[in-house]
């Protein structure tokens, strides 16, 4: 491994001549992780350079659409960190059940594992059907595996696990088939699900909501987004709507931390003011 | 030698196998106002808490904390990696944690903070690959040296598991292959240096 003096440059013109063309905006993203993975793209397309990747990005949409693969961080699964989804069991959902509806909004949902797992939870607190689930990213194709809801059936042994854990009522088989080596979660979970394009960097609010939950979603960002992103969240909250995020996330450096109150901080759950 | 011990700001220590103890004796022997920032990757269990922060922080006059995303890099403070996330240093010199896929099947990696480390400090960084039985660590230190820093690497025939010491001297080199009792006077007499 070099070190290459100029990648950064290069990294700069490239996350500009994106957003310039396609309208997605990495440029304040996190430059140090980013790097890594811009590498990943160069190797992938057969590139050299971070120039010769933007050569080819600028000139071919479909490399675009690609390239959101390696820009983001897709690694999500169904309950991860049990402790999240108990405590949003045990202090959220008692908090959502005083409203005659109620809307949750899952923002950098990725391929979905968290939204079905969200869908899971309430359905067995018994409020899904007061509930709208807006579940949105960046990315369409990682949209689209989210709304189809099929998963490696590998994948299960790991997320039945943590859905244990995480306070489960009954087995997570209870909600899919298992066949040809994949796992189909039952579609009317998804019946008050909202898929949607939404972009934290260069969206703006769209709805009011009751809940948000952006795991690992933030950390790639720099303060500056950050600061952007989380003053959509506070815009879009009720006052007292809680926010969840990553269990190494947090408001402490960001302009709103005196906008929120930490509901449950071991787990990362904020209380707006 | 790529540079003087004098004029360091960040030191970046690498440690796997072993780690532990070989951390408590390089960390140990720091002054609380050491005048640089240390910060650590130890290979780590990734479906638990930590106890080195603990562990670290009752036997270092320095003070440690575990990394927080974005948060300021300050001189005289340990940072430690958190288990199952890497960690990076900004470009501005803030951390930065991510959830990346793992190198050399470890996250944190050793080379994941090396070289954006380097990226960071360029000259003004010292890092240091101690025990372990890892490839890891070797691809960073390179990095490091070929941005100006310094490379120390613990003497394999000391360590506790020779593996990562003798990969990162195989692939890297080093300026200087040490004890941890000459790492840990290494270390000290820069924090003496940079008070004159």
């Amino acid at each position: 491994m070099d070190i290459d003096p100029d990648f950064d440059i290069e990294l700069k013109l490239l996350l500009e001549g994106i957003y310039l063309k396609y309208q997605h905006d990495f440029r304040h993203y996190a430059v140090a992780s980013l790097r890594r993975r811009v590498r990943l793209a160069m190797d992938r397309f057969g590139c050299a350079t971070v120039s010769q990747l933007q050569d080819k990005v600028l000139r071919d949409p479909a490399l675009c659409s690609q390239m959101l693969r390696f820009l983001t961080v897709q690694v999500s699964e169904m309950f991860r960190d049990p402790g999240y989804f108990r405590a949003v069991r045990e202090h959220v959902v008692p908090a959502l059940q005083t409203y005659p509806s109620f809307k949750v909004w899952i923002a950098g949902c990725s391929t979905g594992e968290e939204v079905w797992s969200m869908a899971i939870l309430l359905e067995e607190e018994g409020v899904l059907d007061r509930s709208v689930i807006y579940a949105t990213d960046i990315n369409p194709d990682a949209l689209k595996t989210a709304e189809a809801g099929v998963y490696p059936v590998e994948r299960l042994a790991q997320f039945s696990a943590s859905y244990q854990a995480a306070g489960g009522k009954g087995s997570l088989s209870d909600y899919y088939t298992a066949a040809y080596g994949s796992a189909m979660f039952q579609q009317r979970l998804k019946r008050k699900v909202v898929f949607a394009d939404h972009s934290l960097a260069t969206d703006s609010v769209f709805s009011e909501t009751h809940f948000i939950s952006c795991r690992n979603v933030l950390i790639y960002f720099n303060l500056a987004l950050q600061n952007r992103a989380v003053g959509l969240f506070k815009d879009s909250l009720v006052r007292r709507g809680f926010l969840g995020l990553g269990t190494k996330e947090s408001l402490r450096l960001t302009d709103y931390a005196r906008d929120f109150r930490e509901a449950v901080p071991h787990e990362r759950i904020y209380q707006r003011e | 030698m790529a540079n003087t011990t004098s004029s360091i700001d960040a030191v970046v220590i690498g440690a796997s196998a072993g780690g532990v103890e070989a951390l408590l004796h390089v960390l140990g022997a720091l002054p609380a106002d050491f005048q640089a920032a240390v910060l650590v990757v130890m290979h780590l269990a990734p479906d638990r808490p930590s106890i080195m922060p603990r562990l670290l922080a009752q036997r270092c006059a320095m003070s440690v904390k575990e990394a927080d995303d974005k948060e300021e890099i300050r001189a005289g403070t340990v940072y430690l990696a958190v288990p199952d996330y890497h960690l990076l240093v900004e470009p501005e010199k803030r951390l930065a944690l991510s959830r990346d896929e793992p190198v050399h099947y470890s996250r944190p990696s050793i080379d994941v903070l090396f070289e954006s480390a380097a990226y960071a400090y360029c000259s003004r960084l010292l890092a240091i690959v101690l025990t372990g039985a890892s490839n890891d660590g070797a691809d960073g230190l390179r990095a490091v040296r070929a941005a100006g820093g310094a490379a120390w690497v613990q003497d394999p025939s000391e360590a506790t598991v020779d593996i990562m010491p003798a990969a990162a001297l195989a692939q890297a080199g080093a300026d200087r292959v040490l004890t941890l009792s000459e790492i840990a006077a290494g270390l000290a007499a820069i924090a003496t240096q940079q008070e004159r």
